[in-house]
Formats: C-alpha cells, structure tokens, sequence
C-alpha cells in the first residue's frame, strides 16, 4: 500500500534524465481523452470535421497533452510530489497513427523550497515537436 | 479568399478602425465567476486517469491517500480546466455566445478566420479533492499588435482564467494563448484517408559500382570487393584496384568481427526515420577492411575505442536493411 515510492530533493540533480515513454496516438486515445476532459469540441472525435479544418483524422486535444505531460512527470516523481505549473507549448498535432515519445530532464532545484524544474518535449513521429514545456513541481525536503 | 481580399485589402484607415473594434476587448469579462456544473468527484477523476494512464494513487487510492502528506485524495491539477467545461451542447449545438466568441466571429468576418492554440500555462496554487467546488472567472487579458506569423498575419490573444473553490480560495491561474490568422493556403482538402506514411532510413543510392553490394545486404549479407589480379580487398566498392589498377574483381563475405577504430553520435537534429542520437562508427573488420555503420544494443557511455564488436544484417525499418554493430 505504502510502497509507492516519491522522491525526496535530495535524490534529484540538474541534468537528470525522465524515463521516456512512447505513447501510441489512436483514434480510442484521442477520443477518450477528450471525452474524459470533457471537450466536445468535434474536431476531437468527428474525422470529417477535422477533415474540412485540414487535417488527416480527429487530432489530440490541448487537456490531453496537459494530462500526459503531467502523468509523465508524476510517474517519475512519486505521487508526494505537488504539481505547482504546468506550461505547455504546442506545435504539431497528434493523429491516430503517430507514436509520440516524451523526454523530461530536471533543469532547477530549490534546496530550500524543494521545488524541481522539469523542461518536457513530447515529439510524434511523423510531424516532430508535438508539446514542449515545463512542469514545477514541490518534492519533499529530506527531514 | 473573399475574406481573405477583404483582409489584404484593409486601409491603414480601415485597419485602425478594425483594431479599435478589437482592442475594446481587452479586459472584458469573458465569464464571471461561476461554478462547476459537477462537484470534484472520484468518477470523473478516475475515468481521467484510465485514459491518461496516471497511476497515481494520490488522485484515486484513497486508502494510500489516508496515510500519505495530504490525509486525502486529490483532483489531478491538470484536471483544473475541466470542472468548468460546458460539455456535449459544444457538439449538439455549439458554443454559447459570449465576449469571446464574439470577438472571434469578428476576426472572421475580416479574414481571421485560422485559430490556434499556442501555449497554456497553469499555475496551481491550492490542491482541491472530491466535495471541492470549482469556481471560474476568465478575461481576455491582452491581444497583441498585428503580426506576421508561419501561418499567416494574425493576432494573438490571451485569456486569463482564475479558478476557486466554495470558500472563494484560489485554487490556480490559466493563461491561455490564441492565434487568430489569416490562412495561407486553403486547407488541403484533405479528404486523403491515405494511411499516414511513417519515415524510413533515406534509401541507400545504388549506382553501377555499388548497387551489388547493397543487393547482397538486402539477402543477409556484407560483401568485401577483392582484386581479381592482386587479391586487395577494398571497401567502399569502386571499379578499380588501387594497388594494381587491374578492373577485375570479385568478392568475399564478411564474418562481421570488427574492432571499432572511432565513432560518434548525432545528437542535432533528430532526423525523421533515424532512432534519437544514433552512434555510427568506423569498424575494422577481421578481413582488414574499414565500414561505418551504426552501434546498437548499448549505450553511447559504454563504448570506447578498440572494442570488439560483431556485426548482423538486420531489417531497421519497413524498407530497409543494415549491418549493424553490437558489442562482442
């Protein structure tokens, strides 16, 4: 029960490297995740709409690659951590069919405040830099 | 088109007008604070983790919860802009009017009409759990002078968000950037239901004097071009012999036991097809001749020069076959 482990600031050092993780973008991904965010909008789940927008299929709304990004971090951290920002940039959009691989590297440390800076880039396969940006979050000083 | 001529077309005196019209935007309330239809709640929380693939038990073990920091589950804070969202009416009716969706509309009557979102920050002040009410506020924080983008001329704007709970703390802040453009190109009509093509390693060129070798690498095999009147082996294939001049020649087959002699990694930029930060070295082979080709099966840090490495012929990609190198 208590065996999830979270990281405390004194594990952590600028330049260390997130464990990346490859996300396959479906068409179940797309449509889920912004169901689950509650984001009707209908280039998220109607191809023909996203058609008539220029683009090949339904593509990833921006709550989802907020969601992702955050679980990337958290899935590194442990679950002590508290988020404090989540900045994100978009670039290309996911569609179904891509793979996207997210990479994080811790690029501040606090030892007084316990706040941790993670620079995060999640890149698709085929059209590149899909979200790049930074996610803050608090880890527990030692003690 | 017509919009866009329209667009083009504007008057310095016709643009000022247009901008005033769109400047009087800026700190207008695009809602006042109201609250979330739903209450924070564990079903919603955890339908959200299924699909983001969050483990995280802060958010829906509350047996972990209890005995962790906070005594309680969380909302994840990523989830802060989805309390307020309006829901299926945006499919099955659209979106309610109101100062933003007014201003967008204007923007398109003048051409405007491309919308992106460029960047979202959220900035968490105070965790919220289920029971917690989340109250929203937005205003169009600043709309920025006219410029000329990748996408076309346009302007971006930013609307701020301000969220709360029931006791009226704030729980965090949203600064949501737009660009609204004039588009370039009318969008591909992209009705295309092609399979998207995923990149491939750029295929290799297969001349007179080498499409041989890159045959046999097809079938499995790595191939030494060897002198037919001096016996020299020499690689890269070519059509004479440096020791001898003679233009005869045949071959033999690699074992692929090789020393690496140099290597490198390509770390800028990514090149679509490739694998990240690929190693490429030079590699004596056992039968003295030099390739470069790529170390796979460990890492960058592990590997030194004069290491013994064994080749293999492996298919990298949908279309093309490589010896690479793994550590002996």
């Amino acid at each position: 029960m208590s065996d999830y482990k979270t990281l405390s600031l004194a594990d952590v050092s600028v330049g260390d490297q997130l464990p990346k993780l490859d996300i396959d973008i479906t068409s179940g991904l797309i449509v889920a995740g912004a169901l689950a965010t509650r984001d009707y909008e209908p280039v998220h789940h109607d191809k023909s709409v996203a058609q008539a927008a220029g683009l090949p299929d339904v593509f990833m709304n921006i709550l989802t690659s907020q969601g992702i990004m955050s679980r990337f971090v958290t899935d590194w951290s442990g679950p002590e951590a508290v988020i404090k920002s989540l900045d994100v940039k978009l670039g290309a959009p996911n569609v179904p069919g891509m793979v996207m691989t997210v990479t994080g590297e811790v690029t501040a440390c606090d030892e007084k405040t316990g706040l941790v800076d993670v620079a995060v880039t999640g890149e698709n396969n085929i059209w590149g830099m899909h979200m790049q940006g930074g996610v803050q979050i608090a880890l527990p000083v030692e003690g | 088109m017509g919009h866009q001529e329209e667009a083009l077309h504007m008057t310095p005196e016709e643009q000022k007008v247009f901008e005033d019209k769109l400047y009087a935007y800026v700190g207008v309330e695009v809602c006042s604070r109201k609250p979330a239809k739903d209450a924070v709640n564990e079903t919603m929380i955890r339908h959200w983790t299924e699909v983001m693939g969050d483990t995280n038990p802060a958010y829906t073990d509350p047996e972990w919860a209890a005995q962790s920091r906070r005594g309680k589950t969380i909302a994840p804070p990523a989830m802060m802009y989805v309390w307020n969202q309006e829901g299926y009416s945006v499919a099955s009716s659209g979106r309610a009017s109101d100062p933003q969706t007014e201003m967008a509309e204007m923007l398109n009557d003048h051409g405007f009409t491309g919308v992106l979102g460029t960047n979202v920050k959220q900035e968490y002040v105070k965790e919220i759990s289920p029971g917690d009410t989340v109250y929203v506020q937005m205003v169009i924080d600043n709309i920025s002078e006219r410029k000329v983008t990748a996408r076309g001329p346009g302007y971006f704007f930013e609307t701020l968000a301000t969220f709360s709970d029931q006791n009226g703390d704030t729980i965090g802040v949203q600064r949501f950037r737009v660009l609204k453009f004039i588009p370039q190109e009318q969008p591909a009509a992209s009705a295309s239901d092609d399979k998207l093509q995923v990149p491939t390693r750029i295929a290799s060129p297969r001349g007179h004097d080498n499409g041989w070798w890159w045959n046999a690498v097809d079938e499995g095999k790595v191939l030494i071009q060897r002198c037919k009147g001096c016996q020299t082996l020499r690689h890269p294939p070519r059509p004479m012999c440096g020791e001898c001049q003679s233009m005869e020649w045949d071959s033999i087959e690699s074992t692929l036991d090789g020393e690496i002699m140099s290597f490198t990694a390509l770390r800028h930029p990514k090149i679509p097809g490739y694998p990240a930060d690929p190693i490429c070295a030079v590699i004596k082979l056992g039968e003295g001749t030099n390739i470069v080709s790529n170390i796979v099966g460990c890492d960058f840090d592990d590997i030194a020069i004069g290491m013994k490495v064994k080749g293999k012929v492996e298919q990298v990609d949908e279309k093309t076959m490589l010896p690479q190198f793994y550590p002996a």
